[in-house]
C-alpha cells in the first residue's frame, strides 16, 4: 500500500505532449486511403482472371506498381497505429510494452516484404 | 491484460425478496444491488416492492419510500431531488442516470438498480468518486489569470459568454465517465469527458490566461486521446450536454496549435 493523495494519483507522471501528431496521421491517412483503395481495387480487379503473364504486365507498369506500393506502406501505418491504440486500450505494463515491440516488428516485416514482391514484379 | 469477468468476491448472488406491501393493489418490482463492506459477503440483487399510489413518479422518490418504510438499511446518495446536485447519480435499468429526474414510466417492466459501473462501491448504491474528482481538480476547475486584476470586474461580451453554454451546466454526477469503455479500460489515466468537458469550459473561456498551459496539461496519449468518440458520455447525460462534441473541440484546437 502506498500513501499517495488523490491528487497526486490523479496527476501521475504528467503530460507527454505526444499524440496529436498519431491523431493527425490517422485522419490524413485515412483520407488518402479513402481515395487509393478504390483505386486499387479497381485496377486489381481489371487483372482478376487474366494470364500470370498479364497480371505481371498490368503491375509491372508505374500507375499500378506505385499505387500498390501506397497502399501497402499507407495501409499498413495505418494499420499499426490503429492496432497500437487497441493495445494501449487492453493491455497494461510489461505485456503492453512487449506486444507493441511485435506490433511494430510485424508491421515493419509484412512492409519489406510486401516491397521486395512488388519490386520483384515491378522491376 | 483488461479483465473481462467479475473478481470473485464481486460476482452477483440472489438477494433477499422483502415481503409486498399489505392492501396494495398497483405493486411495482425493483430490484436493487446491496452490498456492504462490514459482512465480507458477496453483493446481492434484493427485491422489494412499492405501492405506486402512495409513491412520487420519480425513481428517487421510490428508493426513498424503500429506506423510510420497508429496509431503512438501503444506502444511496441524495440532495437536491432535482437535478442539479448530481448526488444520485446511479445505472437505473441500463442507463446511468440521476435518480431523481429519471421517471418510472420511462421503464417498462421491473426496475432494476445498480451502482454507476466500473467503480469501487462503498455500499449499497454509493459509489467511489474520489479519482473522479482529483482528476477534475487536476484540469485547474478555476480562471487562471496573468494581467493585474481590474478594478471592477473580468469583462465578457455576449458572445464569449455563449460559448460556456453547454458546458457550465455540467453537474458532475460522473454518469458520462462511468458510461465510458475507455475510461472503464484505463480510468487511471484518461481524464474521461467529465473532467475533459470541464477542461474544454475554461479553455475557452475568453477570460482565462492559460489556454496554452491547459492545452499542453491535456496533450497526452492517455489524458486525452482515449477518446475514441464512443459517445456513450452523450447519449447517457442526464443533464443533455455533449461532452464528446466538447473532447473533439479540445483536438480540434491541438491542431491549430501544430498544423
Amino acid at each position: 500500500m502506498r500513501y499517495l493523495t488523490d491528487r497526486k494519483r490523479a496527476e501521475g507522471k504528467g503530460a507527454s505532449h505526444s499524440g496529436t501528431e498519431h491523431f493527425w496521421y490517422m485522419k490524413v491517412s485515412a483520407f488518402g486511403l479513402a481515395l487509393i483503395v478504390p483505386m486499387f481495387l479497381y485496377v486489381l480487379g481489371g487483372a482478376i482472371g487474366g494470364s500470370h503473364a498479364e497480371v505481371l504486365a498490368t503491375f509491372s507498369q508505374p500507375g499500378p506498381a506505385i499505387l500498390t506500393g501506397l497502399v501497402l506502406v499507407v495501409g499498413l501505418q495505418h494499420f499499426q497505429k490503429g492496432a497500437l491504440v487497441m493495445l494501449e486500450d487492453y493491455s497494461h505494463g510489461s505485456m503492453r510494452r512487449v506486444l507493441i515491440m511485435l506490433l511494430v516488428a510485424m508491421i515493419y516485416g509484412l512492409t519489406a516484404t510486401g516491397l521486395y514482391a512488388l519490386a520483384k514484379i515491378a522491376l | 491484460m483488461v479483465q473481462l469477468t467479475l473478481p470473485k468476491n464481486s460476482r452477483m448472488t440472489t438477494g433477499k425478496t422483502w415481503p409486498k406491501p399489505e392492501g396494495a393493489s398497483n405493486l411495482r418490482k425493483f430490484q436493487i444491488y446491496r452490498w456492504s463492506p462490514d459482512d465480507g459477503k458477496n453483493p446481492q440483487l434484493d427485491t422489494y416492492y412499492v405501492d405506486m399510489d402512495t409513491c412520487g413518479p420519480m425513481i428517487l422518490d421510490a428508493l426513498i419510500k424503500i429506506k423510510s418504510e420497508i429496509d431503512p438499511t438501503l444506502s444511496f446518495r441524495r440532495s437536491c431531488r432535482e437535478g442539479i446536485c448530481g448526488s444520485c447519480a446511479m445505472n437505473i435499468d441500463g442507463i446511468n442516470t440521476l435518480a431523481c429526474i429519471y421517471g418510472m414510466d420511462e421503464i417498462k417492466g421491473d426496475v432494476r438498480i445498480y451502482p454507476l459501473p466500473h467503480t469501487e462501491v462503498v455500499r449499497d448504491l454509493i459509489p467511489d468518486l474520489t479519482h473522479f474528482y482529483a482528476q477534475h481538480a487536476s484540469i485547474m476547475p478555476w480562471l487562471e489569470t496573468k494581467t493585474n486584476r481590474p478594478a471592477k470586474e473580468w469583462k465578457q461580451s455576449i458572445e464569449d459568454r455563449e460559448k460556456l453554454d453547454g458546458l457550465y451546466e455540467c453537474v458532475m454526477c460522473a454518469s458520462c465517465s462511468t458510461s465510458c469503455p475507455s475510461y472503464w479500460w484505463n480510468g487511471d489515466k484518461y481524464l474521461g469527458p467529465a473532467a475533459l468537458l470541464h477542461a474544454y469550459r475554461w479553455i475557452i473561456d475568453s477570460r482565462d490566461e492559460a489556454t496554452g498551459a491547459r492545452l499542453d496539461e491535456l496533450e497526452d496519449p492517455f489524458k486525452l486521446y482515449r477518446c475514441h468518440t464512443i459517445m456513450n458520455c452523450t447519449k447517457t447525460c442526464p443533464k443533455g450536454l455533449n461532452p464528446a462534441k466538447a473532447i473533439a473541440q479540445i483536438k480540434k484546437m491541438m491542431l491549430e496549435r501544430v498544423v
